[in-house]
Formats: structure tokens, C-alpha cells, sequence
């Protein structure tokens, strides 16, 4: 049996390879785990997305009439999509950290050379990865329902990425603070549900009273749907730029913070 | 050069519990290093601290010169770790966790894929590398781990309670196992509960009692330092009570189980010879306990008296 190891330190060439090769490994291994539980990763949003089509579109739908100028279906399937892409985002990186760190496997990681910006950006990479799955799946589902136009596909996939981005980094900060399974569910049921329930996923806020209104604004959630659904529709209740603002303020705060805690090893080193 | 140095190690919990108060341990490349001490002595602390996963209170920690404070990434990449307690993806199969963990290493895929085969087929889990890790029994997965362990090839290789709860027949392939990768040049710390294990394997050894190093040497010279064994002899026949031999304390613990105390001054021959002019025939002689387990508990012992 051969040993081999570093005899000096990696040259920075050597060590970008290696890093890539461990940031590809985190990926590899998350795609697996998604595939691995399909019908607790991919299935439920595509039910989900089926039943609200049915229901909201069709049903409620045809009572409502047409929204921004669209037929409800079409106005909605954006915002269900992105709906999609958020929950499916935090719930896959907040599930698989605390996992890993309930199951103790996280010290493969914490004891490999890998630094601790490119563990956050790997496990990132999963929750985008497992948000795009969802998001192509619900995809699909609303076109059964509905056509739908692409008036500008860059912004569609900018906002769609930045956004799952956003709650992947939200759904590992949830995993490093949480102690028990409790912990890993209350952000999303207490926090993401109503955010995105009340982010215009099924409505224009220009349906609602003044005072509404100014509160809507307040909901970050709210400049994601519009931006991606502008990509789609070229309609949105806030600026489209303003919402990109927000979007990368949000990435670049909250992986700075995931960052600083990690290699502090908040939860994880004693 | 030395695999391990470390100086002024310490370190104290939020609980206030002071787990290491000042260790100076260095662990020269190529040794077969047994590190002991009694439950809570700072065993798992101090391999913490070396694998990071601990951070440390103060003092220094360097592997293979790589100083764990300025050269993080260069000092782990040398090092491979058996924990004491399971922590693989219990979901996953053997081959996924050690291709994954040679790919955390940036070992690309195609060389993990060898290398999973070598070392899965070496600890005996081939057969099983499809399989949920699960439903391994205990013994496969404490392997598994030496195999993921050993999938980057590092020039050091911690084994934390390695052969805790595996069986004996699987405990000594393990042991020939260890062996021959140090006779290959990996350098190997070895924690362990089977004091046996380390007598057998170690060259070197550092007992830790209450965060304290409290003896470091070569492990002959520190079974040289036992004076008395306690002998158990089997007699052909049986003994109806203790024979008188003088110089030799002897107890009869039943009529086919004779004790004898021996000094190290004294040999076995004229031992044999005092028996055998009593008629007493012996067919079987062993150890009534490990040597370095009697030596360990004296340490210890004068250790908690201090």
C-alpha cells in the first residue's frame, strides 16, 4: 500500500483543482440524496403545483377573471413556480446540513481540507440544484394548465437563481442554529409560508387597500415573484431593478454571514 | 521530522470543564503511536483539537510542520481520522461514503473509484459496497470508517477506539491490517480501551490522565518497568492446597488454577524446577493480566492520588 500526501503545501493551481473536485463532490452527493428521497424532493411541489392549478386556476380562477391583464392561470403560474423554488430551496440545505449534523456526518466535511466558504457555496449548490429540479417540474405541471410567454429569459433565470440562492443561504443559517427537528421547521412554517402566501404569488397588490400595500413592500418575497414573473409576462408591481437590488444585497449579507459562522463553527465545533 | 507536535495544548468547554491543561506531545513520522488514559482523561479532546473539530483554548498544533493555526488546509490534508463514534450517512452505501469523502480531498472520481475497490476489498466490505451502510453490522462499519479514513492515502492516521465492540478473529485482521500500513510509512495514533491492542502494535507510547500527559516513552521501556507478573499455571493434576515455594508466593485459587508471583529478577526455570521436585506438573501457563494494563492502572492510579 502506497502513501501519498502532500510533502509541501498544494500549489495554488493543485488546490484550486482539489477545491473544485470537493465543491463537485458536495453536489454529487446532494443530487444523489434528491434523487435518492424523489418523492419527499421532487413529488409534493408537483402535486402541490397541480392541486393549486386546479383549484385556484381552474375552480376560483374563471370567478376572478383576468389579473395585470392575463388570464388568472397564467398570471399565477410565475408565482407558483417561484413558490416552488424558495420552499424547495431552504428545505433541502436546511434538511441536509442539520441532517448531517444530527447524524454526525458533517465531520467528513469539517475534517476535510475543504474551506469553510466552499462547504456554504457546495451546500448552496444543492439547494439551487434541487429548486431548479422543482422549479422545471412545476414548470412542466403549469403547462399542462396554461401557455406561457417569455418576454425576457435572462431576468427569469437571474431572479430564479438569485432567489433560490437567497433561501438556500436562509435555509443553512436555519440548520446551523437549529438543535432539534423543531427548530428545522418553524422558520418555514411561521415565517417562508406567509411570506410567500402574502408576496403576490396569486394576486397584484394593486388589488389591495393603500395600507396593504406599503405593508406588501416590506416582503422581500414580493420582488422575487414580480421580478421572475416580469421575465415571463413583462408585468411586475415593483421595479424590476429595485428587486435585483435586494436579491444580491440579501446573497452577499447572508453568505457573508454563513461564512463568518461556519468558520467560527457555530453548532458544529465545540 | 515529527508527524505530530504539539506544545501548551489546552482546553477549556463552555461548561467550564478543562479538558486539556497544557499538553507538550510530539509523534515522530513512522511511529505505531499509542495514546491512553482513562475515560474523560483528553484522549478525544486532543484529537479533536489535531482534526479540528475542536477548537482549541491555547498552545500549538502543528502535522507534519503544517501549524494547524496558519496552514489549516495543508496540515488536514495529511491527516485521515477513525472516530470513536459512527459518523457516516447511515443512508448511504460504502462505496458513496468513501468515493465522496477521497472527492472532499479532491481525489477526482475515476482514482476514488480505484482506490474505494483497493481498500473496500482490503477490509473485507466488496461485497457490501451496495448496500445501506445501516445495515452493517458493527464490526463493518468501525472498517468502513478506516477504509474512508485511508481513501486520501495520509501520512498520518488517527484511529480513535478503533476496534471498540469488533470480535476478536476481526480485531486481529485489523491488526495485521494497521501493521502493514505503517510498515508501508504511514504514521499511525492509536487511542484504545484493549491495552492488549496497544502492547501489541505500539512502539511508542503517552498515557493522559485528567488533561495532563502523565507518562510518554518507548512501551519497552515502559513494560521494562513492571517488576512483578502474576503467573497462572494449570497443574496436570489436581492440587489439594498451595505449594510451598520459596521466593515464589503462590496461591491456590482452585484445585486446577495455581497463582504465582514472579520478579523480574527471577527465572522461570528454576521456578519449573522447584515445582517439579514437589511432583507437580504444569500443563498450561498465561498472564493472569496484561502487562501494560497493570502498569496503566499503577499510573493512574498514582495519578488520581497526587
Amino acid at each position: 500500500m502506497s502513501t501519498v500526501a502532500a510533502s509541501a503545501a498544494p500549489r495554488p493551481l493543485a488546490l484550486g483543482r482539489a477545491r473544485w473536485v470537493g465543491f463537485k463532490t458536495i453536489i454529487i452527493r446532494e443530487f444523489h440524496r434528491i434523487i435518492r428521497i424523489w418523492s419527499q424532493t421532487i413529488l409534493p411541489s408537483a402535486v402541490t403545483a397541480t392541486l393549486y392549478f386546479v383549484i385556484f386556476g381552474s375552480v376560483i380562477g374563471q370567478r376572478i377573471g383576468s389579473m395585470g391583464g392575463f388570464g388568472y392561470m397564467m398570471y399565477i403560474a410565475p408565482g407558483l413556480i417561484m413558490q416552488a423554488v424558495i420552499n424547495n430551496s431552504y428545505t433541502n440545505v436546511v434538511s441536509s446540513f442539520f441532517g448531517a449534523k444530527f447524524g454526525k456526518h458533517i465531520e467528513e466535511l469539517l475534517v476535510s481540507p475543504l474551506p469553510s466558504w466552499l462547504i456554504v457555496s457546495g451546500y448552496v449548490a444543492g439547494g439551487v440544484l434541487r429548486g431548479a429540479m422543482v422549479g422545471l417540474a412545476v414548470t412542466a405541471v403549469a403547462l399542462f394548465f396554461t401557455h406561457l410567454p417569455v418576454e425576457h429569459p435572462l431576468i427569469i433565470a437571474a431572479a430564479a437563481v438569485l432567489t433560490s440562492v437567497t433561501f438556500s443561504l436562509g435555509g443553512f443559517l436555519n440548520a446551523m442554529f437549529a438543535k432539534n427537528f423543531d427548530q428545522v421547521s418553524i422558520i418555514p412554517t411561521f415565517l417562508l409560508a406567509p411570506l410567500t402566501y402574502l408576496g403576490g404569488v396569486f394576486y397584484s397588490i394593486s388589488r389591495l387597500p393603500g395600507w396593504a400595500q406599503h405593508l406588501s413592500l416590506v416582503d422581500p418575497i414580493l420582488y422575487m415573484v414580480n421580478a421572475f414573473r416580469f421575465g415571463f409576462l413583462g408585468v411586475s408591481d415593483v421595479g424590476v431593478g429595485e428587486a435585483f437590488a435586494i436579491m444580491l444585497i440579501a446573497v452577499a449579507g447572508l453568505y457573508s454571514a454563513a461564512v463568518v459562522l461556519m468558520e467560527r463553527g457555530a453548532g458544529i465545533r465545540e | 521530522m515529527n508527524a505530530l507536535s504539539v506544545r501548551g495544548l489546552t482546553k477549556t468547554y463552555r461548561n467550564g470543564v478543562q479538558a486539556l491543561k497544557g499538553i507538550d506531545l510530539s509523534v515522530e513520522q513512522g511511529d505505531f503511536f499509542a495514546l491512553l488514559g482513562p475515560n474523560g482523561a483528553g484522549k478525544t479532546t486532543l484529537i479533536g483539537i489535531v482534526t479540528s473539530l475542536v477548537r482549541k483554548s491555547g498552545g500549538e498544533a502543528s502535522i507534519f510542520g503544517y501549524d494547524i493555526d496558519r496552514e489549516l488546509e495543508a496540515a488536514k490534508s495529511c491527516i485521515g481520522v477513525v472516530p470513536q463514534e459512527i459518523n457516516f450517512n447511515l443512508f448511504e452505501t460504502p462505496e458513496t461514503i468513501v468515493v465522496n469523502q477521497a472527492g472532499f480531498y479532491g481525489i477526482p472520481r475515476p482514482v476514488a473509484r480505484e482506490r474505494a475497490q483497493k481498500y473496500l476489498k482490503q477490509l473485507q466490505l466488496w461485497d457490501k459496497r451496495n448496500h445501506a451502510s445501516r445495515g452493517l453490522s458493527g464490526g463493518m462499519k468501525r472498517r468502513l470508517m478506516i477504509a474512508r479514513a485511508l481513501m486520501h492515502e495520509p501520512r498520518l492516521l488517527i484511529l480513535d477506539e478503533p476496534t471498540a465492540g469488533v470480535d476478536i478473529e476481526i480485531r486481529r485482521s485489523m491488526w495485521d491490517f494497521l501493521r502493514e500500513i505503517n510498515r508501508n510509512g504511514t504514521t499511525i495514533i492509536l487511542t484504545t480501551h484493549y491495552l492488549e491492542e496497544a502492547e501489541t502494535l505500539c512502539r511508542n507510547i503517552a498515557i493522559i490522565d485528567g488533561g495532563r500527559i502523565i507518562e510518554r516513552d518507548r512501551m519497552s521501556n515502559l513494560l521494562r518497568r513492571l517488576h512483578t507478573e502474576t503467573l497462572v499455571l494449570t497443574p496436570t493434576r489436581p492440587l489439594m492446597e498451595a505449594p510451598r515455594l520459596e521466593g515464589y508466593p503462590a496461591r491456590l485459587i482452585d484445585e486446577h488454577t495455581l497463582e504465582v508471583e514472579v520478579s523480574k529478577d527471577q527465572n522461570l526455570n528454576d521456578l519449573f524446577a522447584r515445582l517439579s521436585a514437589l511432583g507437580i506438573e504444569v500443563l498450561s501457563l498465561r498472564n493472569k493480566v496484561n502487562r501494560l494494563e497493570e502498569i496503566f492502572m499503577r499510573l493512574v492510579e498514582r495519578g488520581a492520588a497526587a
